[in-house]
């Protein structure tokens, strides 16, 4: 594997700990574009896993596990941790790359990505992995799990939030529509659904293979707490301003609709089906290799 | 029959969720919109915050006990059980059992027993699903005294439990026995000629069957196997060791249930015959319940004659 770009000055302890909330987007994007090329160069050693998936949700598991959490990787069952569950289990390099970032597994893990007797599953298993809440994998599990988490907190009188990232399979299947009636109807208000709206799925683009639009008005007819605009999913000053919004809301369930890119950060690999689950092939891994590390160079001079 | 006491498991299983409340403050009930049927409505009444209506919606139900199993709750999840394991099969599989997650599986209107319904609400392989998938415990009591020892015993279970219940009032099998317990045979009779193996309502139907058979000389080995998995096979095979054949009987089609169970188990030894009393792999259709049962193979009487020309064949 090539070696991973470092920068010394940058300790990812400081990003957590940053109170500047500007300053703090800067690091955590400057973080999760290099989250991405790592992804990028296990799933190119591995010739297995979902570049498209992954690359579309970094900012926003980055945001998540660095801002929002209230999480002690340190002991990953502490009762009154915030839990994520990652609906959409194909993006799971990226969760685990931000995972062994955070604290709680050896960052040198990573590279056992889907390979026998690993604890990095192809997909997320929550007993094989420190920090996984939820196995996940097979779409539209995610939002009935943290929906039967969030109502366990009122009913356990915790104050821990649910999160639960939703991508465009998800929204596909039929389960995922009975968790959201489910959830108005309890309305536990510490449920949060982020959705990564890349709107490309495994076959194509989600409005030849199954439109979802128009999805903000679903979430309303429905009864949800939605928020009023459609957040940059991959700008992580506009996910922080999502999540103040967020921590602000005392009514729930709440949905927030992230504009994302399948492949984000490669150009020829954006919103691009092929790019699904595709192996990284030579030329390509090189030619988006090199675009991937120009960009990682812009965010570091902007720090 | 007209002699022994009845009652209906799905009573037994409302009062033994209310009775059980208090003891395991952590349980939950979530039912599908048929609570009112299966008798967690008692529950719901009473405990309103634990209790959960999710409407027709089985697999959200399913995955939500998922959920709450994780942040330390103990979910039961009811309905019929041709829902529960049909509708519910990839959350059962890919969330509570993938996770052994410690979740009650309450498969209401099991078998025929939901007999005027019709074949579209009558389970017939809902333990050849369960029984499939690893982690599951699958338990069938045979009255609601079982139900209620089956219930019990799941709740302390760290993993995930099928228990299959019948809708009906059945014979009351098991005042003042022992307590059933997860993975043990209960024997029932002590014989030489003939192991006859039964699982749920069944069981008194083999209950009379070796009466009878007694009575023309043959002496039956009787077990009520009401753990399907994980299987007994220690008691099982000392049992046809002795007798060197075996019948089973379920309400549940022949291929993969209960039978299917014991002959996986037995097949190492091959220690003699196995046959088989269930339904023969077709469906089902509407009826009285017991009528109906005994038109697809399941009666004291079939037993007996089955039994009979066992041993018969055996002898010649």
């Amino acid at each position: 594997m090539t070696n991973l770009i470092q920068t010394p000055s940058i300790n990812i302890q400081q990003a957590i700990e940053e109170p500047d909330r500007l300053k703090k987007a800067a690091l955590l994007q400057y973080f999760a574009q290099q989250f991405r090329i790592t992804v990028f160069d296990i799933l190119h050693e591995k010739g297995t896993g979902h570049w498209g998936g992954a690359a579309s949700a970094a900012e926003l598991l980055v945001a998540l596990y660095f801002d929002a959490m209230r999480i002690r990787p340190d002991d990953p069952h502490w009762p009154d941790r915030d839990r994520l569950v990652l609906s959409k289990g194909h993006a799971s390099c990226m969760l685990y790359t931000v995972l062994a970032n955070r604290g709680y597994f050896p960052v040198e893990e990573l590279s056992t990505f889907r390979q026998l007797n690993s604890k990095l599953q192809g997909h997320p298993c929550m007993h094989a992995t420190p920090g996984v809440e939820m196995s996940t994998g097979a779409l539209g599990h995610g939002m009935s799990v943290t929906l039967g988490m969030a109502l366990s907190a009122r009913l356990l009188k915790r104050d821990f939030w649910s999160y639960v990232l939703i991508g465009d399979g998800d929204l596909n299947e039929g389960q995922t529509w009975e968790a959201i009636m489910a959830a108005a109807k309890f309305r536990p208000h510490r449920m949060v659904a982020l959705i990564d709206y890349n709107k490309v799925q495994l076959d194509g683009p989600s409005d030849v293979i199954m439109p979802m639009d128009p999805l903000d008005e679903k979430f309303r007819a429905f009864r949800w707490n939605l928020a009023p605009t459609v957040y940059d999913g991959h700008s992580v000053t506009e996910i922080l301003k999502s999540f103040d919004w967020i921590k602000r809301q005392t009514d729930g369930p709440i949905a927030v609709i992230y504009k994302t890119h399948k492949g984000r950060g490669v150009s020829f690999m954006e919103d691009n089906a092929y790019w699904h689950g595709a192996p990284i092939d030579e030329t390509s891994y090189i030619n988006g290799r090199r675009e991937l590390v120009k960009t990682l160079r812009q965010l570091e001079t902007a720090l | 029959m007209s002699t022994m006491q009845q009652a209906a498991m799905r009573d037994a299983f409302g009062e033994a969720l209310l009775a059980l409340a208090d003891q395991y403050p952590e349980m939950t009930v979530l039912d599908a919109d048929v609570a009112s049927s299966t008798r967690t409505a008692k529950f719901g009444a009473v405990y309103p915050d634990r209790f959960f209506n999710l409407g027709v919606a089985e697999g959200n139900m399913v995955d939500m006990a998922a959920g709450m199993a994780t942040c330390g709750l103990r979910p039961v999840v009811s309905t019929f059980a041709i829902f529960l394991s049909l509708k519910g099969a990839d959350q059962i599989r890919n969330i509570i059992a993938y996770n052994n997650l410690p979740v009650i599986l309450a498969g209401g209107y099991a078998g025929l027993s939901d007999s005027y319904d019709g074949a579209s609400h009558q389970a017939i392989l809902d333990i050849a699903m369960m029984r499939a998938v690893p982690n599951m415990a699958v338990i069938l009591p045979a009255d609601g005294i079982e139900l209620r020892q089956a219930l019990e015993a799941a709740l302390v279970r760290n993993g995930p439990t099928y228990i299959r219940m019948c809708r009906n009032p059945t014979p009351v099998l098991f005042e003042g026995a022992a307590p059933l317990e997860i993975g043990k045979i209960r024997k029932l009779r002590d014989g030489a000629d003939l192991t006859i193996a039964a699982s749920g309502v069944p069981v008194f139907m083999a209950i009379q069957a070796a009466e009878f058979l007694a009575g023309e000389g043959i002496s039956v080995d009787l077990l009520e196997v009401s753990t399907i998995k994980p299987m007994d096979v220690g008691a099982l095979t000392a049992s046809v060791r002795k007798t060197g054949r075996i019948l089973t009987v379920e309400e549940h089609t022949v291929c993969g249930g209960m039978g299917s169970a014991v002959a996986e188990a037995l097949a190492p030894a091959a220690l003699g015959p196995i046959h088989m009393i269930g339904i023969e792999d077709r469906f089902t259709e509407s009826g009285g319940y017991t009528e109906l049962l005994a038109k697809y193979g399941i009666s004291a009487e079939h037993i007996v004659r089955r039994g009979r020309a066992i041993v018969a064949a055996v002898a010649s």
